[in-house]
């Protein structure tokens, strides 16, 4: 319903509002830097030049950018079913492990090529199995997904210690690794793809993947919108009595659309095993799960703010690596402090600004002719 | 104590000059003056959206006018929140009542104003002054019940009696029978009649014309926004309020033709249901329902109404019982869903529009799709055809005649009539052998709800069998041509329409007196699109 005052025109509500979250976190940050005693003009430029001002920043940030894409499409597109995915952390791990095992398996007997469409089955079903069973409980037991899934990183992180310190490493050695997956086996980096056509690239870890998370969005946008189960899905995230009465089995699109989130969100093992690590090892998921959930909120859930969202993280995790060796009395912590501010604004606060936009809006509307009148 | 010298003398109790009040583009009240003579019953007509509950907001202190005066007996007063409002001796009683179920008659009131840390002296005292109360205006209402267990007309007296004790001098209330049968509504009139005539003014906001002809000496007549007309109740009509409120002629009566029943083709046998609560909701319901037919149901709503419609649609399995559509028998061992029932031509309009039948946040053409969105005619293949589902949501908003026909504007956005009007278009469309209306009016403008009616009639003419569940008996006895009336989950009577009048279905309604406990009224969101904020944001 809406309240006292008309609703916001479209492009400001996609674009001007999350715009303004941003600036605001940027400035609660800068006066942190500035009570640290540094120029806040010059951190920016460092982060910045550091993020996207050579090939070697920018190749880093997209390579941060496409696990942000998966995480965050994985807690979108749960979002819209009104369900809050917080496994996307475990379900990565796992899908990584699926990845894992099937490298270790084939990865002396097929190349690439024919593995990768493998490896990305192997990562979407790890992912959804690693969803199911707190989706399945969700939707016929009524456990909270939230809480469900939150204990399902704990499970995942245990089982991958376990299976890395026992099964998994390598014969005789004492760091819970799996031994390298064969060179053939490995998906090419962007920069040895782009030297083949005899352009010049630093190495980076970015490759392939990142048009696997191109195609995810893709899928992401079409499902949601432009299927009969995208509907349904929207219309249970909205009000499932509705949902009932349009001949919606709720439980079922919970464990569907679950079982989705929690594959795409294992597509990041594909990036990370295959693509970087070329092994399976502890905690190669690092964060990507939570930071996700940010990356969701900020890009409104939709699969064109997910990526601006996950390239805007990128360039935070790149640009702040970079900051804290550039600025000494900015650590790594300090970069964390900025995230931080990024999703406090953007998620928990991200309607701090909207009375004022709205207000503003009103005022402007108001000095034109109405339509709405008569 | 009231002085009765001043009933027709003295400045009037409250005065509004110039109110104007906007809400972003929607032009809420446009200069809207008034004037309500003191010891009056003073009604304010107007279809939803009018503008009736915002003036009444702006005068208890919920919005503040954009300009404009308040008088209160002829002093100028800043009413900034509800506590200004009755500090100058303004009482409201709401649609939805402000009670604490838990709680005795008697906590309800002092709430807000205990007198003290120690409870035990504020009650002695607050007792004393509700018997006072009690004595001088007879409300009948025992300080020692709790309200839970009150029947829904006490409930109403006890807001009254909580006004009284906040020293009130004029009473607003807002809708005050939408909850009760026509007996309580009568009792209601006579309490307002005493407390006429012991000197306070009342303010009846309304959109019921009946109530507006047997109580009120005054009525103003809102339409978008402004205050179109004054007339002395006993100087006007019906009629000319009708044509007033929606600023042209209209016909209240339906002319139709007698049924032509054709053949059964619903046929309920010994249907019971229990709620998620264990509450017995329906008991052995069974009637037919034939081709051709209007059947109306007529009952205080949170009779088993609702769960009715829900079995009938799929949305609740029979527990015992069954029904039988079109020889397929459906029991608890053989139920369908909601769409195997719009398979077997089952079409339902449903009485929550805003939870069940559309979706606030959707846009229009997306609410249009709901229920048939795997129709092979909007899902090709895989993926839906958003521009065909446009386009046919645009063709429904032309033969429904949905303002402003902007099948991408959100569902929310559009008023209760228009909303209801898409609902009806996408259910009729299909040209359903049974459809099942729950409220097909309720919080409509009284042009889209002659529409509305034309429609159930043609459809009716087309050989559909409808069912119609409304709490206003007006609409049951001009719509249907048999009326069933319900009572605590029971079939209590059955009347041919032309037999029906208030009275007897009044006291079949009441059968089970006093009424059950479980009478609640229903948890209605719809209010106009941009008043009543006491709701809240849903």
């Amino acid at each position: 319903m809406s309240g006292a005052r008309p609703d916001l025109p479209r492009w400001a509500d996609i674009g001007l509002i999350p715009l303004v979250n941003v600036l605001l976190a940027f400035i609660v940050a800068g006066l942190v830097v500035v009570v640290i005693g540094e120029s806040p003009l010059e951190a920016v430029q460092v982060m910045l030049s550091g993020a996207l001002g050579s090939g070697e920043g920018l190749g880093y940030t997209l390579y941060y950018a496409t696990n942000f894409i998966f995480t965050g499409l994985a807690v979108a597109i749960a979002f819209h079913a009104g369900l809050f995915n917080i496994g996307g952390e475990g379900q990565a791990y796992i899908g990584g492990l699926g990845v894992g095992l099937l490298l270790l398996g084939l990865d002396h007997s097929l190349s690439w090529p024919i593995l990768l469409p493998l490896a990305v089955v192997a990562a979407l079903l790890f992912g959804a199995a690693w969803a199911f069973i707190p989706a399945w409980l969700q939707a016929y037991r009524g456990s909270h997904i939230v809480i469900t899934t939150i204990m399902f990183n704990f499970l995942a992180s245990s089982l991958m210690v376990y299976l890395l310190v026992n099964v998994l490493n390598e014969h005789g050695a004492t760091s819970p690794e799996s031994r390298n997956i064969a060179a053939t086996a490995q998906l090419p980096f962007i920069s040895d793809i782009l030297g083949g056509f005899g352009i010049k690239m630093a190495h980076t870890p970015l490759n392939l993947s990142i048009l696997i998370a191109v195609l995810a969005c893709v899928f992401v946008w079409i499902y949601v919108w432009h299927t009969p189960w995208g509907y349904e899905l929207r219309t249970v995230g909205q009000s499932e009595r509705a949902a009932v009465y349009a001949g919606v089995k709720p439980r079922r699109v919970i464990l569907v659309t679950l079982c989705i989130s929690g594959a795409l969100a294992g597509l990041v093992g594909v990036n990370e095993i295959m693509g970087v690590q070329h092994r399976l090892l502890l905690n190669f998921n690092a964060g990507y799960g939570f930071t996700g959930i940010a990356v969701a909120l900020m890009g409104r859930n939709h699969p064109l703010g997910v990526v601006l969202a996950a390239i805007l993280f990128g360039i935070l995790t790149q640009g702040g690596a970079e900051l804290s060796f550039e600025m000494p009395n900015i650590d790594r912590n300090m970069v964390t402090v900025i995230q931080g501010l990024v999703i406090l604004f953007s998620g928990a606060l991200a309607h701090l600004s909207r009375p004022w936009l709205e207000a503003l809006f009103a005022l402007l509307s108001r000095r034109r002719p109405s339509l709405k009148e008569a | 104590m009231p002085d009765d010298t001043a009933n027709t003398a003295g400045p009037p109790a409250i005065e509004l000059r110039h109110i104007d009040k906007r809400f972003g583009e929607v032009h809420a009240n446009r200069d809207v003056s008034l004037s309500v003579r003191r010891g009056s019953i003073t009604g304010i007509i107007g279809e939803n959206g009018a503008g009736k509950s915002t003036l009444m907001s702006i005068l208890y202190g919920f919005y503040e006018a954009d300009s404009g005066e308040i008088l209160v007996g002829g002093e100028a007063r800043h009413i900034r929140t509800p506590s200004d409002a009755i500090a100058a001796g303004i009482g409201m009683v709401h649609q939805h009542f402000m009670l604490v179920e838990n709680f005795t008659v008697l906590e309800n009131i002092m709430l807000g104003v205990e007198g003290g840390a120690i409870l035990k002296h504020g009650a002695a005292a607050a007792r004393r002054e509700v018997e006072r109360l009690e004595r001088e205006y007879g409300l009948g209402v025992d300080p020692d019940a709790r309200v839970a267990e009150l029947p829904v007309g006490a409930q109403q007296r006890v807001e009254i009696l909580k006004a009284l004790y906040r020293g009130a001098k004029i009473m607003v209330l807002d809708e005050p029978t939408g909850v009760l049968t026509p007996q309580e509504t009568d009792q209601l009139f006579r309490v307002l009649a005493s407390l006429r005539a012991r000197g306070e003014t009342i303010i009846l906001i309304t959109h019921k014309l009946r109530e507006i002809m047997a109580v009120t000496d005054e009525v103003y007549v809102m339409r978008a926004g402004s205050m179109v007309a004054q007339r002395r109740t006993v100087e006007t009509s019906e009629q000319e309020l009708a044509e007033l409120m929606v600023g042209r002629k209209i016909r209240l009566s339906l002319d139709k033709a007698p049924a032509a029943a054709g053949p059964p083709v619903l046929t309920v046998s010994h249907l019971t249901v229990h709620d998620e609560r264990g509450v017995q909701r329906l008991d052995d319901v069974s009637f037919t329902l034939a081709a051709g037919e209007i059947l109306g149901i007529a009952g205080v709503s949170g009779n088993g109404q609702s769960e009715l419609l829900e079995v009938l649609a799929g949305i609740r399995a029979p527990e015992k019982g069954s029904f039988t559509l079109d020889g397929r028998e459906i029991t608890a061992a053989q139920p369908c869903g909601p769409s195997e029932m719009r398979d077997l031509g089952v079409a339902h309009v449903p009485e929550d529009r805003h939870r069940l039948g559309l979706v606030s946040n959707f846009t229009a053409s997306e609410s249009a799709l709901l229920g048939y969105q795997h129709d092979p005619a909007f899902a090709g293949g895989w993926l839906l055809d958003r521009g065909k589902i446009q386009r046919y949501c645009a063709a429904l908003m032309e033969k429904f005649d949905v303002r402003p026909r902007a099948p991408n504007l959100r569902s929310a956005n559009f008023s209760g009539g228009n909303q209801q009007k898409l609902i009806i278009a996408r259910e009729l469309t299909r040209g359903p052998k049974v459809l099942l209306v729950g409220q097909p009016t309720r919080g409509v403008d009284i042009g889209a709800i002659e529409f509305i009616h034309r429609q159930l009639l043609r459809h009716r003419e087309a050989g559909a069998a409808i069912l119609v569940v409304s709490v206003e008996l007006e609409e049951v006895m001009a719509l249907a041509d048999r009326i069933l009336v319900m009572c605590g989950g029971r079939i209590t009577g059955e009347l041919a329409a032309r037999e029906a009048d208030e009275r007897r279905l009044g006291l079949m309604m009441a059968n089970a007196a006093p009424l059950p406990a479980n009478a609640v009224p229903p948890d209605e969101t719809q209010g106009e699109a941009w008043g009543e904020p006491w709701r809240g944001e849903p």
